[in-house]
Formats: structure tokens, sequence, C-alpha cells
């Protein structure tokens, strides 16, 4: 059985794929892959089935080593990356399918731009599934420990034909300022129309204090219409959330499943995945 | 009952009362709808709509599925064994204008419903229906609170299914699992489960 052993997981890696849909009335969150269109693209390329797990690597640094030969992609946030052999050393490309040899060295440099890289394998990653899914919650502590140097994670086998996909051309992140399309939350009428504008007029300044739970933003704080105590309700990826300092908080993966702050909007689907890839520092722009 | 956005792919259904949200939640779950998930809460039931599923289609089938009141004595019943030697058992008591021992008492006595998860992976918040369980939160919260305490909080009582973090009041320990991954659903206290605590000795 083939198995990829790490060396260095750099500042925080994970096993995912899309999570544990269903459970939160039993209070387990979805959890999953944060920037799922990246992890999907990652799979397809190396011809894995869409729910086999890929390794989410937050700011690069990740040092891997095969025991037998495997086929590896990359996708999301772009890295310098290098294959070390008994040869010398050879770059490798991103979102382009490359083999690595046993024994050789997989290493994944800072990324240029965006924060998550995603690491599919061929065969995908068969560490224990829990509750369903092999994906890591930091917040309920559910699914495989963090990934860490000296951890040997096995690689599945697929029956999946390749899909003889040299490169592919995808949307990458970039450094720019991210605009991404907002629709009022449940509670938006907490908020008054001088909030409102605030939220879509703004750029926000992400906080490094974000995390797979969510994006941390700064800027000038929204004024609430009501004070009081919301009781706490379910929701869902993408929700900006308001705490009583009335920076918002954009929920990502690793969100809880019920919360106690209005959300005064929403996020769209295909555009969370986006806000993933936000790194400290940059800026976000709501447009409703 | 009100219809409120929640992205893409959410709808929330805002109800008035815990009693109407596990009436609710039953029919809905009874129905067959295109939903990944249903999540109640206090006052509300998030829908999950499936992917490809028309949100506008789904508020109308859900404006479609008769209310039904929530009848309790359907439900599965749960016995939770406890020993009451919580650290706040004597101030809780306080807070209720009772004794310990009459703390202890109504605990049993009460007839809990599982209102919702939370918190934690089979986090329960139980209401309870025969007494007023109106107790403030610890003005500090315990930085870690044992797995299977038994608490209060609010209108609430629950079992803390692992170690963590927490503000309630705490009344005893629960002397079995409330979330096991072995078992099958691994949450003991599942929404609309009813509940009786059962003192044992030590």
């Amino acid at each position: 059985m083939t198995s990829l052993t790490v060396l260095d997981p750099g500042p925080l890696t994970t096993v995912q794929d899309f999570g544990r849909p269903g459970q939160a009335s039993l209070g387990v969150g979805r959890s999953g892959a944060c920037d799922r269109g990246a992890h999907r693209l990652a799979n397809a390329l190396v011809g894995n089935h869409p729910t086999l797990a890929t390794l989410e690597v937050t700011f690069g640094g990740l040092v891997v080593s095969p025991d037998h030969e495997v086929l590896v992609v990359t996708s999301g946030a772009r890295c310098e990356m290098v294959v070390e052999g008994r040869d010398g050393t050879r770059p490798a490309a991103h979102l382009a399918p490359f083999v690595v040899a046993a024994g050789e060295r997989l290493r994944l440099g800072a990324p240029v731009a965006g924060l998550r890289t995603y690491v599919a394998v061929r065969g995908g990653l068969d560490v224990e599934p829990v509750l369903g899914s092999r994906a890591t919650d930091l917040l309920s502590g559910l699914g495989p420990a963090v990934v860490a140097a000296g951890d040997v994670l096995p690689v599945g086998t697929t029956p999946r034909p390749l899909p003889g996909v040299d490169v592919a051309p995808a949307p990458e992140p970039t450094n720019d300022p991210l605009l991404v399309r907002v629709t009022p939350g449940p509670r938006r009428d907490w908020f008054g129309d001088d909030a409102w504008e605030l939220l879509t007029g703004q750029g926000w300044t992400v906080g490094s204090d974000s995390n797979r739970v969510g994006v941390r933003l700064g800027g000038h704080p929204l004024p609430r219409l009501r004070d009081g105590e919301l009781v706490s309700e379910g929701m869902l990826r993408g929700a900006l959330q308001v705490p009583p300092s009335g920076l918002p908080v954009l929920f990502l993966s690793d969100h809880p499943v019920t919360g106690g702050y209005p959300v005064v909007a929403y996020v769209g689907e295909p555009d969370v995945d986006r806000c993933a890839q936000l790194r400290p520092g940059q800026q976000v722009r709501f447009r409703a | 009952m009100r219809i409120l956005p929640s992205g893409t792919q959410g709808l929330l259904l805002e109800l008035d009362s815990i009693e109407e949200v596990l009436g609710r939640y039953a029919a809905l779950r009874e129905a067959d709808l295109p939903v990944l998930d249903l999540v109640p809460a206090g006052r509300t039931i998030l829908l999950v709509a499936d992917r490809g599923a028309s949100l506008p289609d789904l508020a109308a089938a859900v404006r479609a599925v008769p209310p039904r009141e929530h009848v309790r004595d359907d439900a599965p019943e749960v016995e939770v064994p406890v020993v009451y030697d919580g650290e706040d058992l004597a101030e809780a008591a306080g807070l209720l204008g009772l004794d310990a021992a009459e703390l202890r008492r109504r605990h049993q006595d009460e007839r809990w419903t599982v209102a919702f998860c939370g918190f934690a992976p089979g986090f329960g918040y139980l209401t309870g229906e025969r007494y007023a369980w109106d107790v403030p939160r610890r003005a500090t919260p315990r930085t870690r609170v044992p797995s299977g305490s038994v608490a209060l909080a609010g209108e609430f009582t629950g079992v803390y299914p692992r170690e963590s973090p927490g503000g309630w009041q705490l009344l005893g320990r629960a002397l079995v699992e409330a979330f096991d991954l072995r078992r099958d659903p691994p949450a003991l206290l599942v929404p609309g489960a009813r509940v009786r605590f059962v003192e044992v000795g030590v």
C-alpha cells in the first residue's frame, strides 16, 4: 500500500473533503475544504472521485515524501514547488499533474497569492473517516488530527481513468482587493441603511486572526438598530455575522452550527471559495 | 411563521416558541423536501437546500407542509443516570430559591425535551415544562468543564459531551457518554427526544 510521509506540515495542513453535511441537527458542523472548487479541481486532475480527500495546505511550507511513485497535483493558491530527487532538484508546476517517485520529496514554498493550496494524490488520502468524512474540523475536533511531521498518510486506489489534462487553466487567487456579491441575511432588519452602506461601501481588511472558522474583518464598525440578544440560530458558510464590536466575521467551513449574533448578509456560495483565499491584510469589498 | 433569507443555499424559518419549532421540525422531517439539512434552534429552523434546488420552490413547499403540534409523549425517552455532586449545586439552588435537595428532586421530576443541539457535537439544549428554570450563566466561564457534566443555564439543562470551556452551572455528572462515535447516531440526546435524569449513588 502506498503512503505519504509528512516531513514538514508548514504552518497548518489538514486533510479535507466535502465534509459532513446533514448532521448539523446533532451539533455536527459540515467542515470540509475551505475552497471547495479548488479541492474539486485537484481531485479531477488526477482522476479522483470528487469525494476523495486532499491536503489543504495553509500558506505553503509542506514537505512530503511517498514510498511508491505517486501522481500529484496542486490547485488553489500557487506556490513555488520543487521535487527533490536522487538526481537533483526539479521544479513542479501548479495545476499540472506530475509524478513524484518513491523516496523523492515534494516541497512547497510560500504562495505568491492566495492562502490555501490543495494537494491531491491519485487515489486520494485514505485516512480513517469519522461520521462519513475525512475532513478535520478544527472547531469541533472531529476528524483526523491536524497533519504533523512524521505522519504517514495512506493513499487509496482509484479505478477512475485519468482525465488526460496536462495543464488546467483556472482562475487563481490574486493579492488585489477582492469584490464579492452579498445578499441580505436573516437579520438585515437589525441594521439600518447606514450600516448596509458601510457594509457595501468600504474596503474591509482581513485580520490576521482569521482561520478555518471565519475571516475576521477590520474597518468602520456596523452600528445596530437594536440591542438585545438573538436566540441562537442555525447558520451556513458565507454568513456575515456581526458581534457587538460591529466588525463582521465571514464564516468559512468550520463555523459553529448555530450562532447568537445577527447575520446581516450572506456571501453567495461560489464566492465563499474566493474569500477562503483571502490573506491577512488583503482587502475585500461587498457588492449588493 | 416568517421565512428569512440565508444565502444561496439556506432559508431560515422563524417561529414563536420552542414548542412550535419542535412541531414544525417533526413535520418537515417527514415531508419530502429537497433539503440537505434541517437545523432546529431556539426559535428557528434552518433549511439547507439540496444542490440545485430552487429556494423560492422550497419556500413554497415549506408553506404547504401542515403545521403540527409537538406531542411529547410520541417521542422516544432517554434515561440519563446522574451523580449530583456538581460544584454549583448549592449556588444554583440558591438562585432558584431552593435548597440543593429540592433542586435535585425537581431536576429528576422534570419532563425534559431536547429542543435542539449546538455548541459542540452532541450538546443538546433540554427544556422542561413543570418548573421555572431561569438560571443565569456563571459570571466567569470555566476554562475547563469536565466531560459528562450535567449543567443548567437560562431555561435549559444539558450534558457536556466532552471537556470544553463553559459558563453553565454544574449540577453533577452523567454516567453515560452524550456523544460516542461508536454509537449510531453518536449523539445520545437528539432533537425531540424526551429525557429523564435519574440519581444514582456513587
